[in-house]
This record gives C-alpha cells, structure tokens and sequence, in this order.
C-alpha cells in the first residue's frame, strides 16, 4: 500500500484517531522513545511502567524456539492466568530491547501472540505486570546464518 | 562442453532404459517413495507435501505458528487483483483459465503439438502474451502473485502427471529431467539427491535439506529468507547458485524437465500452495 | 484497501483474533543499493476496540517483524464489531473493521 493512499486513508479516520486518543485508556502501552529506545532492558521497564525490579514466576508463559528458523520472523508468545494489566517481551541482544508492550483492560485475556526480530542468538524474556510488580519468564533463542540461502 | 556432456549422459541413459524394459518411470516412483517412506518412517505419506516440517518438529512448531497468519495471504489477494484485472481486449486471466484458476492439477503436462512440457507459470504468460499483454517475469513479483492465487484456489488437487506411452519425446523429456536430479554439478559438486535425497534430513551448516519427495506439491512459496513470493523456478536457480553452479533460464527446458520429473515423482501428493518456507 | 487483515472468532465467549498489518517497518539500519540508509518506519501504536471498548491495545519498537503479526482473546461474542487501528512514527495511521465471526 503506498504512502499517499495510507495518507489518504489516515485523513479519514483522523476524526476517529482524536477520539480514540481522547478515550479514558491506561497510557502505559502508548509509545515512547523513552522506553522503546532505551539500550538496557532494565531502563527500558523503568519508563514503561515505572519498575524495573523483576521476579521470575512459573506462571508467566513464554513461548519461542529454540533454535529460530530465520532471525526476521521468530514466533513468539507470552501467556499467563495471573491478573495481568501489562505484558511485554524484551529481545535483550537487539539494538533496543524492549519490542513490545500491550494493555490487558478487564475482559481481556493476559495473551499476545507476535513475530519478532533478532539480529543474533538472544535471551528472550516475557513480563507480566501483576498487581504492580513484574513477572518474568526467560528463555534463550538462538539465531543461526543457515547454509541454504539463495 | 555441457550439451556434450549431456547428450553422452543422455544416451547412456537411454540405452540403460531400452535395455532393461522393467524400469521405466512408474518404477522409479515407486522406488523413489520406498526410499523416503523407509527413510523417514514416523512422517505419514500425505504429510511429506510439508517439506522439511514433515520431518524436523522443532521447525514444523514455527511453521503452524506462521501459518496462524501465513504472509502468502497478501500474495494471494494482489493475485485476485490480477487474475481478474480486464487486458486491454477487454478478456481476463480468467478467460484462459476460467473463473477461479483452480487449474493446478493440469501442469505440468506434455504438450504433443509442441514436443514439450508445459508448465502453468508458462501457461500463464502465454495466455497474457495472445491477449497483447506484456509477460510477466518468472521468479517472483506478479507472476508469482498470480500463481499463489491459483495454487489456494487449487488446494485438495492431487498431482497427477503423464508420461504419454505413444510419445517417445515424453520420455525423453522425464529422463531428462531426472538426469538433472541426479547429475553432480557446481563448485560444491552436488547433485539435487545428493542433499535432497542421500542426505535428506541431515544439516549443511544451519539448514536441515528437506526431502524431494513433495517437492512439487507446494509452490509458489513465501520464503522467509526471501522476504517474499517466489515460483519453483527461482528455488531451483537459487539452489543451483548455492552449489555454485550457472543456474539454468527460468521456464527454460531444463527447469521444465525438472519440473516435470520432480512432479511425476510426487504424483498422488497434494497440491497444497501456496506456503510458507523457512 | 486497508493494510490490516482481521480474522476473528468466538470461542465460547473468547474472540480469538489473529490480526496481519502490512507494514515495512524499517529499522532504520537498513542501507539502500546506492548505500544511503532506508529512514526508519514502523508501526508504534495499535489499538482494538470491540463495540466502541478498548479491549487490546500495544505498542512496539522495530523489533517486530516486518508485516507485523498480532494476536489476542477479548470477552465478546459472535456478531460483536472489532475495530483494529494502527499509527506509525510519521504518524500516518490505518484502521479496518470487521463482524466476529
């Protein structure tokens, strides 16, 4: 799709895109340099949601391969049944590590399911904000240069 | 020195079939399938139409998740788009190849009028070409769009290719094709069964070589390496590039030959296109 | 056309939704043939609503894949309106709605 019809199309919806902004919504998921640019994985948390201090839990789900098939699109999942209002996923080796943050409103299955980047073989690691503090499941993914390209 | 090479090869081959009148094609199959069939046991026939999902579980998780949400779907939709866009004559695709495409189960096939193998990317650009539209590219881009939207169409067909009894250059054009499977090529001297087949299953570096067996069934695919669609042809010239070999023209004689052959060899297969690929 | 495509379904009261945005999102680390680097571009904000509620909403970095991948599971039912709408770093945005099925 070119720019000049997402344009077009973003014209449009710009009466939709001020109300939704307007909507009562927790902030926490919107975007920010200042979490999603931070190097450290550990300041990246800080900005996001205020918290940095993590607690390993085996309620938090962390699902992704072992050994990726391509390093561009690596499956990876994130799943808990704890009362969750946060998830996120960190690609601690990437330029920046923290890829993702979603909001769980009421309602809502503590679920998100995405394909990631990773440049080299990395520690994954999935985070849950539960009740204010944060949850994590880690896991090595390693990235391999494959002998069949072409 | 290649058409030398080859047309010696070519004729050992074809005494070696006159002589023993047992081994013809329908033998090969049926040795090629024993082959993988001991080789891989826990893999079910239908399953090795999956490439090398059928046999590496820690890959085949990956693909189901891709294939929650496989990127080919966007191929498929821009080649509905095509496939039905008016040519200036105001006739479509669809006038070729009827209202959905779904004619995957006819290529390829020997064409007796021309004395050669028809394959449906072929068919498709000479379909644009009577119609005064400009052919399309054979490796990726629209035609590998279009072909992804008639494969999908197409899901369920099972390979069924012939090898005509009343034409001989039928089974030239088969012994042929299996002379390019089997012949040691490139800088890495490797023949397609030397990786596909000798050593299917096995690592070269990171890559686990998928079996030859479904081969045909799946095309066009979305390689992740590649970042987009692409036809069975550019797998084979990207293969030969690997081993360092010239690659041969893609919807050239040689590739169709190949074609040709590696379908024969999956026949009973299903045509399950278009797929994700690592 | 809407680059995002939107499969949603009700499970037993769980919309299961599986949601492809066609985007490039570069990294901005990305050289072009004549060596110049391809400016960074991706989707920063993506926001679900069913019936006029927010039932997901997140935000990535360019860690995630090109053609970006989302799945998620909301209260709701069969017939429910879902509206999934995306804004990049230029600030463009997109949005497509859909009936779960």
């Amino acid at each position: 799709m070119d720019r000049r019809s997402v344009l077009k199309v973003a014209g449009a919806v710009t009466a939709a895109a001020t109300a939704l902004v307007a909507l009562p919504r927790v902030a926490f998921a919107a975007y920010s340099d200042n979490a999603f640019k931070q190097k450290a994985g550990a300041d990246a948390l800080q900005n996001a949601f205020g918290a940095s201090a993590t607690t390993p839990s085996d309620q938090v789900k962390l699902k992704a391969p072992d050994i990726a098939e391509n390093g561009a699109v690596v499956p990876v999942e994130v799943e808990t049944d704890m009362e969750a209002e946060s998830i996120a996923i960190l690609i601690k080796e990437n330029p920046s590590p923290l890829a993702l943050t979603a909001d769980i409103p009421a309602g809502t299955k503590a679920l998100v399911k995405t394909r990631c980047r990773m440049g080299k073989t990395t520690q994954v690691t999935a985070v849950v904000k539960s009740g204010g503090k944060l949850y994590t499941a880690s896991k090595e993914v390693k990235v391999t240069i494959g002998g069949c390209g072409g | 020195m290649k058409k030398i090479i080859r047309n010696v090869a070519f004729g050992l081959l074809g005494l070696s079939v006159s002589a023993a009148s047992v081994a013809g094609p329908a033998e090969d199959r049926s040795a090629f399938q024993k082959f993988y069939e001991n080789r891989f046991p826990d893999t079910p026939l239908e399953d090795f139409q999956n490439g090398v999902y059928s046999i590496l579980p820690s890959a085949r998780e990956q693909w189901e998740a891709i294939e929650e949400f496989p990127p080919y779907e966007l191929a498929i939709e821009r080649g509905e788009e095509i496939y039905k866009k008016t040519f200036a004559n105001g006739k479509s695709l669809a006038s070729c190849f009827g209202e959905d495409g779904a004619v995957r189960e006819q290529y390829p096939h020997w064409n007796k009028e021309r004395g050669m193998v028809m394959t449906m990317e072929l068919a498709i650009n000479e379909c644009l070409e009577a119609n005064g539209e400009k052919p399309l590219k054979y490796k990726k881009g629209a035609m590998a769009d279009v072909s992804a939207y008639m494969s999908y169409n197409s899901r369920g067909q099972r390979i069924n290719v012939e090898i005509p009894s009343d034409d001989p250059r039928a089974l030239a054009a088969y012994e042929m094709g299996k002379e390019q499977f089997y012949t040691k090529r490139g800088q890495l001297n490797f023949a397609c069964a030397d990786c596909h087949m000798h050593t299917a299953g096995m690592m070269y570096r990171a890559d686990t070589t998928s079996p030859a067996l479904g081969h045909a069934t799946s095309w066009p695919v979305f390689r992740s390496k590649w970042q987009s669609m692409g036809t069975l042809h550019r797998r084979f010239a990207g293969c030969h590039n690997n081993i360092r070999a010239n690659p041969y023209k893609a919807q050239g004689e040689e590739y169709r030959n190949l074609e040709y052959f590696v379908s024969y060899m999956s026949n009973g297969l299903e045509y399950n296109g278009p797929a994700a690929r690592k | 056309m809407s680059s995002i495509r939107i499969k949603a379904k009700d499970r037993k009261g769980l919309v299961d939704v599986k949601c492809l945005m066609k985007h490039d999102m570069e990294t901005g680390l990305r050289k072009d043939k004549s060596g110049k680097k391809i400016p960074e571009h991706w989707i920063q904000d993506v926001t679900a609503e069913a019936n006029g509620q927010v039932v997901f909403s997140c935000a990535f970095n360019t860690s995630i894949s090109k053609d970006p991948y989302l799945a998620f599971a909301f209260a709701g039912k069969k017939g429910d309106s879902l509206k999934i709408s995306w804004k990049d770093n230029t600030g463009a945005t997109d949005s497509a709605e859909t009936k779960v099925k």
